[in-house]
């Protein structure tokens, strides 16, 4: 069902935003712990590290159907 | 699960957003209704109405009342109309128009007649009685009571009456006319003449005539033989009868002769007593006889009186009888009655003259045995004793008887010679007197012979002129009957020719009328033999068309059953198949529809139609099935959410960015849910929302189709939303067309092979 897709697409990206988001914030964390003496800047650059990723793919996801994938003609 | 939530609020909200909006139609109706002031203008609607229909009674019964046309009119076409004239107006008036004319024209015909009568009666009396009865006995009716007003009018109208007279007179003038020329007395006599005219103009037919004239001829001669008959016997009789009483005349003549000679003889002789008394025997006996002799002359006198009579009664009747043939017999007959009559006058008179002779005589011999009777008695009285015959005396008397008696005798003579003196005297008186008588008598036979000599040279003129007649008469017959036998000859060769022309004529015309006749009963005959044979050929095509019609019919009922059968096998997997779309759930689709379509593929194998049909039905849908059309409608529900909210996304913009402002935008914009699509799209009609909207408004009214082609026209991620459904739409809707057409085309197959009862 096309009208499930974008529900589909939604609910993945939502699911790949909570991971990201979730994941981001981890490796912050650990990072911030481990490498940045637990300044907060890590983590919340770890989160929107997260979420951004999150973003763009969920952006790419949702535009995928109109990226023009083109293919270099082998020259013959 | 997270859509789930989200569907959840999002009808909440819907449901919230319905509710305002159903809301509000109640209010604007209840708005509506609250419009009190229509009472009181009903009311003076109302009124008014009433006011003009009132109105225009009164006036069409004014108008009725003065124009009685127009109310015969209304009355005419508008039922119940006339009650309510009669009630507002009374009665309609009489139609007076038609009675006006009517006395107008009697009139003018009653003058004329009147002034024709006046004019009548003032023509002569005698033309009244010959004069048509009908223009007098009519206008003398009415004479009687208007007369003085037809005087007047008369006068007034001269003219008119002169004309129209002459010419009520025209068509009279034959009858009075005949009357005019001709005095009344001959009236009768034309009447008469009319009269004979009538029976005479009816001719009577040939054989009708001959039989008649046959009859008459029959008849007279009959009549004639009867008379001659009668005639003769007559005739006979009384010649008979004649002759007798001639015989017993000339008997009585002779007898009476012989009695007076006998008488003489007696008186006058003086024979002796012997003889005297022989004498006085004879005598006495001519006496009877002549008595007798008289009698017997009488009656025969009187018969034959009596049979003349008769036949002169006989002759009457046979001169009356008219018959011409019987004339000279008559005339026979006549003469000799005559002759018979003359005869016996003859007789008569001769008998009558020897009668008075005898008379004379006998009264002579009666005076002379009075003077004996006296003579007798004288003696007698002078001689007592001798009585009564004296004859016988002769010896006995004595001398005193003797002289008395002598002297007694001579008294006598002294006496008788004194008388004789005294009749002397008286001689020439006496022979005076009796010349007298003699003349007397003599005039009288004179008279009596003259008279019947008379009678008979009149009797002999009438004869002698019958016979003369008789003979004219005979010679005419003659001569006409040799006219008449010219003339028929003549007639008879006449008719001879006329009756062989007209022979011919006959013939002719006979043979042509069976001409024609044998040709129309062979014309006829033919025209029957071949109507027959007509009607025959007629009935034989006619029966062997009809059972040409009823193989033709019973092939074509086989055809049609074995149609209506393959059309019924149709119909029926075509209603399979439609059932089987039924078996849609809500949300999954229906069986597939393989088998009912291929059931119908083997059922209709050799229908084209319903081949092509079934081929035309998608893979899809016979694999998969397809999905109802709630189901879709429900779906579409999902799909126009989904499209608006991703109504911005395209190929251009279709960042996250967009997705959240498209999807403010669909938060944010207020629009009507269903729109009625216009008959034409615009190019701004292609905005997504609109064509959501339109399609909502297509899909809630059941119209998939127009749903489809506006959801069609959707672009960019809306579009990509709705491929899915769109897809499934058109599989439906294609699958339902075929259908649909198979099931009209097996609709129209059975209805064509159902055979109307």
């Amino acid at each position: 069902m096309s009208e499930k897709e974008l529900g589909q697409k939604w609910d993945r990206c939502l699911a790949d935003c909570a991971v990201k988001f979730g994941t981001g914030l981890g490796l912050g964390i650990v990072f911030s712990v481990v490498f940045f003496k637990r300044r907060t800047w890590p983590i919340v650059f770890g989160t929107g590290l997260g979420l951004g990723m999150a973003y763009s793919n969920c952006q790419n996801d949702l535009r995928s159907r109109y990226v023009l994938h083109s293919k270099v003609a082998k020259e013959q | 699960m997270l859509r789930v939530c989200w569907k959840g609020a999002h009808a909440a909200a819907r449901q919230c957003v319905c509710g305002k909006v159903k809301a509000h139609p109640l209010q604007h109706c209840r708005k509506y209704s609250t419009a009190g002031d229509s009472g009181s203008s009903a009311g003076k609607i109302v009124a008014a109405s009433l006011l003009s229909v009132g109105g225009g009674l009164g006036g069409a019964i004014l108008y009725a009342k003065w124009d009685p046309k127009f109310r015969a009119n209304v009355e005419k076409s508008v039922p119940y109309s006339d009650q309510l004239f009669e009630m507002a107006l009374g009665p309609p008036p009489p139609p007076l128009v038609l009675l006006q004319k009517k006395p107008g024209k009697i009139e003018p015909l009653q003058i004329f007649s009147l002034s024709e009568a006046s004019k009548e009666s003032k023509q002569p009396k005698d033309k009244a009685k010959k004069s048509d009865p009908a223009p007098v006995e009519a206008p003398a009716a009415v004479e009687e009571a208007p007369a003085p007003t037809a005087q007047t009018l008369e006068e007034a109208s001269v003219e008119a009456a002169h004309i129209i007279s002459a010419i009520g007179e025209v068509p009279s003038v034959p009858a009075p006319g005949t009357s005019d020329e001709s005095p009344p007395g001959h009236t009768a006599a034309g009447e008469e003449c009319k009269d004979h005219h009538e029976p005479e103009l009816k001719e009577r037919p040939a054989e009708e005539v001959t039989a008649r004239l046959a009859q008459q001829d029959k008849a007279e001669q009959d009549a004639l033989a009867a008379l001659t008959a009668g005639l003769e016997e007559s005739l006979g009789s009384t010649a008979k009868t004649t002759l007798q009483a001639i015989g017993a005349q000339e008997a009585a003549l002779t007898a009476i002769a012989a009695h007076t000679n006998k008488l003489k003889e007696a008186m006058d002789s003086e024979t002796p007593p012997d003889e005297k008394s022989s004498q006085w025997k004879a005598l006495n006996e001519a006496l009877s006889d002549r008595t007798r002799a008289m009698e017997e002359a009488e009656e025969a006198l009187l018969k034959a009186k009596g049979e003349l009579e008769n036949l002169r009664g006989v002759i009457n009747s046979a001169k009356q009888s008219k018959i011409n043939t019987a004339r000279p017999q008559i005339l026979a007959a006549e003469e000799n009655l005559h002759s018979m009559i003359v005869d016996l006058d003859k007789v008569v008179t001769k008998v009558q003259t020897a009668q008075t002779e005898a008379k004379i005589v006998s009264q002579y011999s009666e005076l002379v045995n009075e003077a004996k009777a006296q003579f007798q008695q004288e003696l007698a009285n002078i001689t007592p004793e001798t009585q009564a015959n004296w004859k016988g005396l002769s010896g006995k008397l004595s001398a005193d008887d003797l002289t008395s008696l002598i002297a007694h005798a001579h008294r006598r003579i002294d006496q008788l010679n004194r008388e004789l003196a005294e009749q002397r005297v008286r001689e020439q008186i006496h022979i005076e007197v009796a010349l007298e008588q003699q003349k007397l008598e003599d005039q009288k036979a004179l008279e009596r012979a003259v008279v019947s000599t008379l009678e008979h040279s009149r009797e002999d003129m009438r004869l002698e002129q019958e016979k003369k007649a008789q003979e004219v008469r005979e010679v005419m017959e003659a001569e006409m009957r040799t006219q008449l036998r010219r003339q028929a000859a003549a007639h008879t060769d006449h008719l001879r020719d006329v009756l062989k022309v007209q022979e011919q004529e006959l013939r002719e015309e006979a043979q042509e009328i069976l001409n024609s006749k044998m040709m129309e009963q062979e014309t006829h005959y033919r025209r029957l033999t071949q109507e027959q044979l007509d009607t025959f050929t007629l009935d034989m095509n006619a029966a062997y068309a009809r059972l040409k019609g009823i193989e033709e019919a019973i092939d074509s009922h086989v055809i049609a059953e074995e149609e209506a059968r393959k059309a019924h096998q149709l119909w029926l997997s075509v209603e399979a198949l439609n059932y089987t779309l039924r078996s849609a759930g809500a949300d999954f689709p229906t069986e597939p529809l393989e088998g009912a379509v291929g059931v119908i593929k083997e059922n209709c194998a050799e229908n084209e139609f319903a081949q092509a049909l079934a081929t035309a039905i998608p893979e899809e849908s016979l694999s998969r099935g397809i999905y109802s059309e709630a189901s879709l409608r429900a779906r579409f529900y999902d799909i126009r959410r989904l499209a608006r909210r991703v109504a911005l996304i395209d190929e251009t913009r279709n960042s996250l960015y967009q997705y959240f402002l498209s999807y403010l935008q669909s938060v944010l914009l207020f629009e009507r849910e269903q729109v009625a699509p216009p008959a034409k799209l615009a190019p701004e009609d292609l905005d997504t929302f609109k064509l959501l909207a339109y399609a909502n408004y297509s899909i809630e009214r059941g119209d998939l189709e127009l749903a489809a082609k506006f959801v069609n026209q959707l672009r960019g991620e809306s579009q990509r939303v709705a491929q899915d459904w769109l897809k499934e739409a058109r599989l439906t809707l294609e699958t339902k067309q075929v259908i649909s057409l198979l099931s009209a085309y097996a609709n129209a197959v059975g209805l064509g092979t159902t055979q109307a009862p």
